[in-house]
């Protein structure tokens, strides 16, 4: 995976609270094999009316939302499946980073391991970015800041060694398969038969 | 000695290398169930990297999310309708091949949701970390195992050195007193946990449930209550392992036998959390006050009795958006609310428990005219056991569609879907929008309430079929 310091960018809003994982890629695109094009396929249901052209009151299909990088979304984003369809989706289309108050647990997994930065903050600093759609932030990610145009850097918590691998580029399998020597003491030490 | 949770104990011998400041844990994985739609992209980084699979042992494939539930196009000549289906389908086969993984391919008699399959055949025990490209891995939490979902690129982790790298997440009791009212079932008790701790209340959490309601519970019913623990956000839902566990297990064919199952045993007698053990969160749940639940909305938190009426908005955007999409207005009473389509299956409520207790209803009745009552066994063995218990023929005679095991309609993917705007009761575990089809309105019951719903054609109370 290519290293990855900063995201700049100007945001694009979802407000809603609970945006669950077949709304940011419903069920019956999973059939890939692959994790190609499933950029198309971002939030779906909302972005495309029935007859599949683009519903011209979802914000992603607003000139505005052109080129953003950064999705601002309401609170618990990416709750539900663990399909890691949703980050490739959200990727594929070209969002690095999302920030939300809370971001579901097996979302921010998947996300970390895709180069997509979720970015957890305070209430206040939550609602002056959904009052302020289309603001320029700055994400620094080897300082775990979150700059807002107001000029003020916001701190996110971010796990140590996820940050370490998406700054340095490193693969947490390569990681993984460093404590080999571990993992065989440890499979020799279990009882038979557990 | 500090005094530790079940959680703790499980966690903690799994444990190849603790967790620092800078490295989370390597953590050990009893067992891996691998399906069908979260895996091929796994193995397609094992191929590049020219990796093998290091311990087929502790390996479990089947395939139920994309598979068809009619007859024809899973025992006879018809191909599998959904073109995209059928290569996932075809894709697992092979990548099962090449790597040796064990199969229950589509006409396996041991074939089923992967979260009913593993269960029934004694392979989800008490102790063990069992993980799966699924969030509803939750469910093996009843037996007293670490289990939880994880994404492909995880499920490749795992395939590829039976470790993953894990940060401790922090505990939560769930103590539940008293007894269920008749009529009120596990689902009905899930479903008002979610809707006291909310969607998001188990964020980071480990639930433990706890307390003598889940003491007199079978292991269907914790099955169903430990499946939903996503649903609050939760990683995993446990139960400590106790006589009921055991029972359930005896005999089964990957449980241990002989000298090694008095083994097991004496180490899962200790799978308990200490008296005094510290939870990081709780929430106390009074099991004698609780009503059958339905939801009204687009997430598993919105839930109320089913006496009960909708939420009126107080200018609400989620509440509003949501009541927009289901057609509903607040105020609204449930019952009496109108039913196009039953769907009764999934790893929430497709065991044999659970069609004994929708065939208790529809026994000698009939399914309204103009609702389509869809029943979708767990397993292709719960789907013989509830032939040979008569289950099946209660079914027919009611006028419900019996089909083959798989997801169903929980989500579609298959071919089983809801139109757009028709309303659906579900014993699934998801009323997420367009979960069941684009456009359509799932409203969460347990398989009481799905049934007497579909006998009256409207939104039913089943304590008045009992």
């Amino acid at each position: 995976m290519e290293p990855l310091k900063i995201v700049s960018s100007r945001t694009v809003v979802v407000p809603l609270a609970n945006v669950d994982t077949d709304q940011i890629i419903p069920a019956r695109f999973l059939t890939t094999t692959t994790k190609d094009g499933l950029g198309q396929r971002l939030f779906a249901d909302w972005r495309y009316l029935p007859d599949g052209s683009p519903n011209p009151d979802f914000i992603l299909n607003q000139p505005s939302a052109r080129g953003c990088q950064v999705l601002v979304a309401g609170r618990n984003f990416g709750c539900g499946s663990s399909r890691e369809h949703a980050p490739w989706a959200l990727v594929d289309y070209g969002i690095r980073a999302v920030i939300s108050t809370e971001i579901a647990d097996i979302f921010r997994s998947n996300a970390l391991k895709n180069g997509l930065l979720p970015v957890m903050v305070d209430e206040t600093t939550a609602a002056w970015l959904i009052e302020h759609p289309g603001a320029e932030v700055t994400i620094d990610l080897d300082r775990a800041t979150l700059t807002l145009p107001t000029g003020v850097p916001v701190s996110f918590p971010i796990e140590a060694f996820a940050r370490h691998c998406l700054l340095n580029g490193v693969n947490e399998l390569g990681y993984l398969q460093s404590n080999l020597a571990a993992i065989e003491r440890y499979e020799a030490s279990l009882p038979a038969g557990a | 000695m500090t005094a530790s949770t079940l959680f703790d104990k499980v966690w903690k011998a799994h444990e190849v290398v603790p967790e620092t400041a800078a490295t989370p844990a390597v953590l050990y994985i009893d067992l891996h169930l691998v399906h069908e739609v979260t895996s091929p992209q796994a193995f397609s980084v094992l191929r590049s990297l020219k990796l093998p699979v290091r311990r087929l042992d502790r390996t479990l494939a089947t395939m139920d999310h994309s598979t068809p539930t009619t007859t024809d196009q899973v025992f006879g000549n018809v191909p599998i309708k959904v073109d995209a289906a059928a290569r996932q389908v075809r894709q697992l086969e092979h990548n099962a091949a090449e790597f040796g993984v064990e199969l229950f391919g589509m006409r396996d008699a041991r074939r089923g949701i992967v979260h009913v399959i593993s269960p029934e055949l004694g392979a989800s025990r008490p102790g063990m970390t069992i993980v799966c490209g699924d969030s509803h891995t939750s469910t093996h939490g009843a037996f007293g195992a670490l289990a939880f979902g994880i994404g492909s690129t995880e499920v490749g982790h795992v395939l590829a050195t039976q470790c993953l790298l894990q940060r401790k997440p922090k505990s939560f009791a769930v103590n539940v007193e008293g007894r269920l009212p008749p009529g009120v079932t596990a689902k009905d008790l899930i479903l008002a946990i979610i809707g006291k701790v909310g969607v998001s209340g188990g964020t980071g959490h480990v639930f433990e449930y706890r307390g003598s309601t889940i003491r007199g519970l079978s292991m269907d019913e914790r099955m169903t209550v430990c499946n939903m623990s996503i649903e609050a956000g939760a990683r995993a839902g446990m139960v400590a392992p106790d006589e009921v566990t055991f029972a359930y297990l005896q005999g089964r064919p990957r449980a241990p036998q002989g000298t090694r199952w008095e083994e097991s045993l004496a180490r899962w007698k200790a799978l308990v959390s200490d008296p005094g053990a510290n939870f990081d969160g709780s929430v106390d749940i009074d099991a004698s006050a609780l009503e059958p639940m339905i939801t009204y909305g687009t997430n598993p938190g919105m839930v109320v009795p089913i006496s009960g009426a909708i939420p009126r908005s107080s200018g609400d955007a989620i509440l509003d958006k949501a009541l927009g999409y289901m057609g509903f207005k607040g105020g609204d009473a449930m019952l009496g609310k109108p039913v196009n389509t039953v769907f009764i299956g999934s790893c929430t409520n497709g065991r044999l428990e659970d069609l004994e207790a929708a065939a208790s209803v529809l026994r000698g009745r009939k399914v309204a005219s103009g609702v389509h009552l869809l029943i979708v066994p767990g397993s292709q063995a719960v789907k013989r056991d509830a032939e040979a218990a008569g289950f099946a023929e209660v079914f027919r005679a009611a006028g419900a569609d019996w089909r083959e095991s798989g997801c169903s309609m929980c989500l579609g993917m298959n071919g089983d879907t809801v139109a757009a705007g028709q309303y659906s009761v579900s014993t699934s575990n998801r009323n997420f929008e367009g979960r069941q089809g684009v456009g359509a309105r799932t409203l969460l019951a347990s398989p009481l309430t799905a049934a007497a719903s579909a006998v009256r054609g409207r939104i039913a109370d089943p304590r008045e079929f009992l």
